[in-house]
């Protein structure tokens, strides 16, 4: 990504969720799209507010996981019917019932991995720079006991004296300018 | 009805309930947060925990002289022989998984059915898990007998063009603990992440910063973040818990797929489930109780705590109890002269104290004692009973592996199984190793999941928005 100069957003500090999850409905209600919040634990109420309501991790995880079964099944099909076949106690070279433990376990395998790779891949994680780790007051809140609403400066309605006084109206901690 | 017990006025008890409070009164969110990053941020070690790490580490030294002098000599060093070619190995084995097991139902299972009162303890069972699983695995590759040849195990290319034998339950086996060796790990880092950020926002070191910076990949709390993220904790609680089934009825799969009378019997892959529950709460039991006095995390893993884990040992107890009748009732009613006589000599045979050993650790103590609340919530009874158990479960392991094995179809191949100085010395290391494992863990990751005891606060309650008047 290229490094970007200017204002990256504004950032209002609350005390509690509550107080955050009106600002946020008020704020997407009053037609402002680029915003997120940011709280120390999964607040659904600020979701709802800004309007994020489905994600795409239940599908990667349903791939990975067809994936990780077709992948072990067929691996059990062949190795046992051409590339090794044995005969055990005359049991049939595609035993399938006995492939189904190895090919469960791996889709449960895949499943897994994408479920949580995927998270990250879709958070965009990891990001060790962000630039909100500037705002002097974000990291001794965001993951402690702090609740934070950003108005994004890529929003069209963005101007940075007016949005600022559109955030007071909200009675914040304090509303921070956020630099790249 | 169960508040009669209880004195009204202890502070621990919510009066609207009257069960016993999930948190103790009073805590923030910086309160709590403060009281568990302090345990992992402090640069005071306390001198117990490096007392402790000092005995786990010498302990561990003899894992370590052991696993080396059988590397050396190999596996004639142990007690196993015909007929018992199965021995401590394979205990240990299953043991050290069954262990494991609790750690994934609190994190997993629970989860999925809203328990919140499993937050406080849901990250050091996991970790427990894992460590578990550790010194499960080490087992089976050490007693391969050549152990630089583990990889044989796995479906890989190479120049003999060698390939497993898939309807083995040995390899299912290898792909049932590989899995959940692996989504253990995953979804105990998973669930760090946000806590790690806590940490590395805390930290007042260079090197604590950079070091939970990286592990916590950046993590900034964006809710919608949070929204992807609690959807991959709940995907994984629900592929966890198959899984955790999945793994323990594999195992049994080991003994129940053979011939043998004793191992060859249906009731297997649920009996064993429920003993690794059975076990893996009284090994969770016996980790919280002197980790809350040490830490002094009474307000985060109260009585509720150890109240319902008491339960839940007593349901798993009793399905336990139903396994044991069910192999006695078998015996009786398959007419068969062999499982009959496995079972005689199960019980009074040469090896028959072992049963009884059983028999008075699994049921006769804690089956009769964790109906009392009042017993359950004896802070030194709990801990007492969750020794008994590890105790009578390793012994239900024993019973099973050894007593079905030493007198077998043919009187002339009858023999006896006795463990030498190197089966013990590997078992008592991996305890050794597992608890040098754990007290690093519990020094330098948070084992309280601060996000999620966050929820549990009253100040996360979000208030109705206050009605306005209308304009």
């Amino acid at each position: 990504m290229p490094a970007r100069e200017g204002t990256y957003g504004l950032l209002a500090e609350f005390d509690t969720p509550s107080d955050l999850v009106r600002a946020a409905q008020q704020a997407r209600q009053d037609g402002w799209r680029r915003m997120d919040c940011y709280t120390p634990y999964p607040v659904e109420e600020a979701a709802e507010a800004i309007g994020f309501h489905r994600n795409k991790v239940p599908l990667v995880t349903l791939i990975g996981g067809l994936m990780g079964c077709a992948a072990m099944f067929s691996l059990e099909t062949w190795i046992s019917t051409l590339a090794y076949p044995l005969n055990i106690a005359g049991r049939p070279l595609y035993s399938w019932p006995a492939f189904i433990i190895p090919a469960y376990e791996w889709t449960i395998l895949w499943a897994g991995l994408s479920a949580a790779f995927g998270m990250l891949a879709l958070n965009g994680l990891p990001a060790l720079y962000h630039p909100l780790f500037n705002a002097p007051n974000f990291r001794d809140g965001a993951t402690t006991d702090k609740f934070f609403l950003c108005l994004e400066a890529l929003d069209p309605k963005f101007d940075l004296v007016e949005a600022k006084a559109y955030l007071q109206q909200f009675k914040p901690n304090s509303v921070v300018e956020v630099e790249y | 009805m169960a508040t009669k017990e209880v004195k009204p006025a202890d502070p621990m008890i919510d009066p609207a309930t009257g069960e016993f409070r999930v948190i103790g009164q009073g805590q923030t969110f910086r309160s709590i947060t403060e009281k568990i990053a302090r345990i992992v941020l402090t640069p005071h070690t306390p001198m117990g925990w490096f007392g402790l790490f000092t005995v786990a580490g010498g302990v561990a030294v003899v894992l370590l002289t052991a696993v080396t002098w059988l590397f050396l000599v190999g596996v004639g060093i142990w007690g196993i022989t015909q007929p018992v070619a199965w021995g401590f190995a394979i205990i240990n084995f299953v043991w050290w998984i069954g262990i494991g097991h609790a750690g994934t139902l609190i994190s997993a299972i629970l989860l999925l059915f809203k328990q919140g009162w499993r937050n406080a303890i849901s990250r050091f069972a996991e970790a427990m898990t894992i460590f578990a699983v550790v010194c499960a695995g080490l087992f089976p590759l050490i007693h391969v007998g050549r152990p630089w040849l583990g990889y044989w195990l796995f479906p890989l290319p190479f120049t003999m063009t060698v390939w497993p034998q898939f309807r083995s339950p040995l390899v299912w086996d290898v792909f049932a603990v590989s899995t959940y060796a692996t989504i253990s790990v995953v979804f105990w880092y998973i669930g760090m992440v946000p806590d790690l950020a806590t940490l590395r926002d805390r930290s007042q070191s260079k090197i604590g910063q950079y070091f939970y910076g990286m592990l916590s990949v950046g993590w900034r709390g964006s809710t919608r973040h949070w929204m992807r993220y609690e959807t991959a904790s709940l995907l994984l609680a629900g592929l966890a818990t198959p899984l955790v089934l999945s793994v323990h009825t594999v195992i049994s799969f080991d003994f129940a797929v053979a011939v043998l009378p004793g191992w060859h019997t249906t009731i297997f892959p649920p009996y064993f489930v429920a003993g690794a529950i059975y076990s893996g709460f009284a090994m969770v039991l016996t980790l919280a109780i002197p980790l809350r006095k040490f830490y002094h995390l009474e307000a985060l893993v109260t009585e509720r705590h150890i109240d319902n884990m008491g339960k839940v040992m007593l349901a798993t107890g009793f399905i336990v109890a139903y396994g044991y009748g069910m192999e006695a009732f078998m015996a009786w009613y398959s007419a068969s002269h062999w499982e009959a006589f496995m079972f005689w000599n199960r019980v009074f045979g040469p090896m028959g104290w072992s049963y009884w050993v059983l028999v008075t650790c699994n049921l006769a103590i804690p089956l009769t004692t964790l109906w009392s609340r009042k017993l359950r919530t004896s802070i030194p009874f709990m801990f007492f009973i969750s020794i008994v158990v590890n105790t009578g479960m390793w012994f239900e392991r024993f019973v099973i592996v050894v007593t079905s094995l030493y007198r077998d179809f043919l009187p002339s191949s009858w023999g006896t199984y006795r463990a030498t100085k190197w089966d013990y010395m590997t078992f008592v290391g991996t305890l050794g190793f597992f608890t040098f494992l754990f007290l690093l863990f519990v020094r330098f990751l948070p084992m309280i999941p601060m996000n999620e005891i966050r929820m549990l606060l009253p100040g996360a309650k979000i208030k109705p928005k206050v009605a306005e008047a209308a304009d």
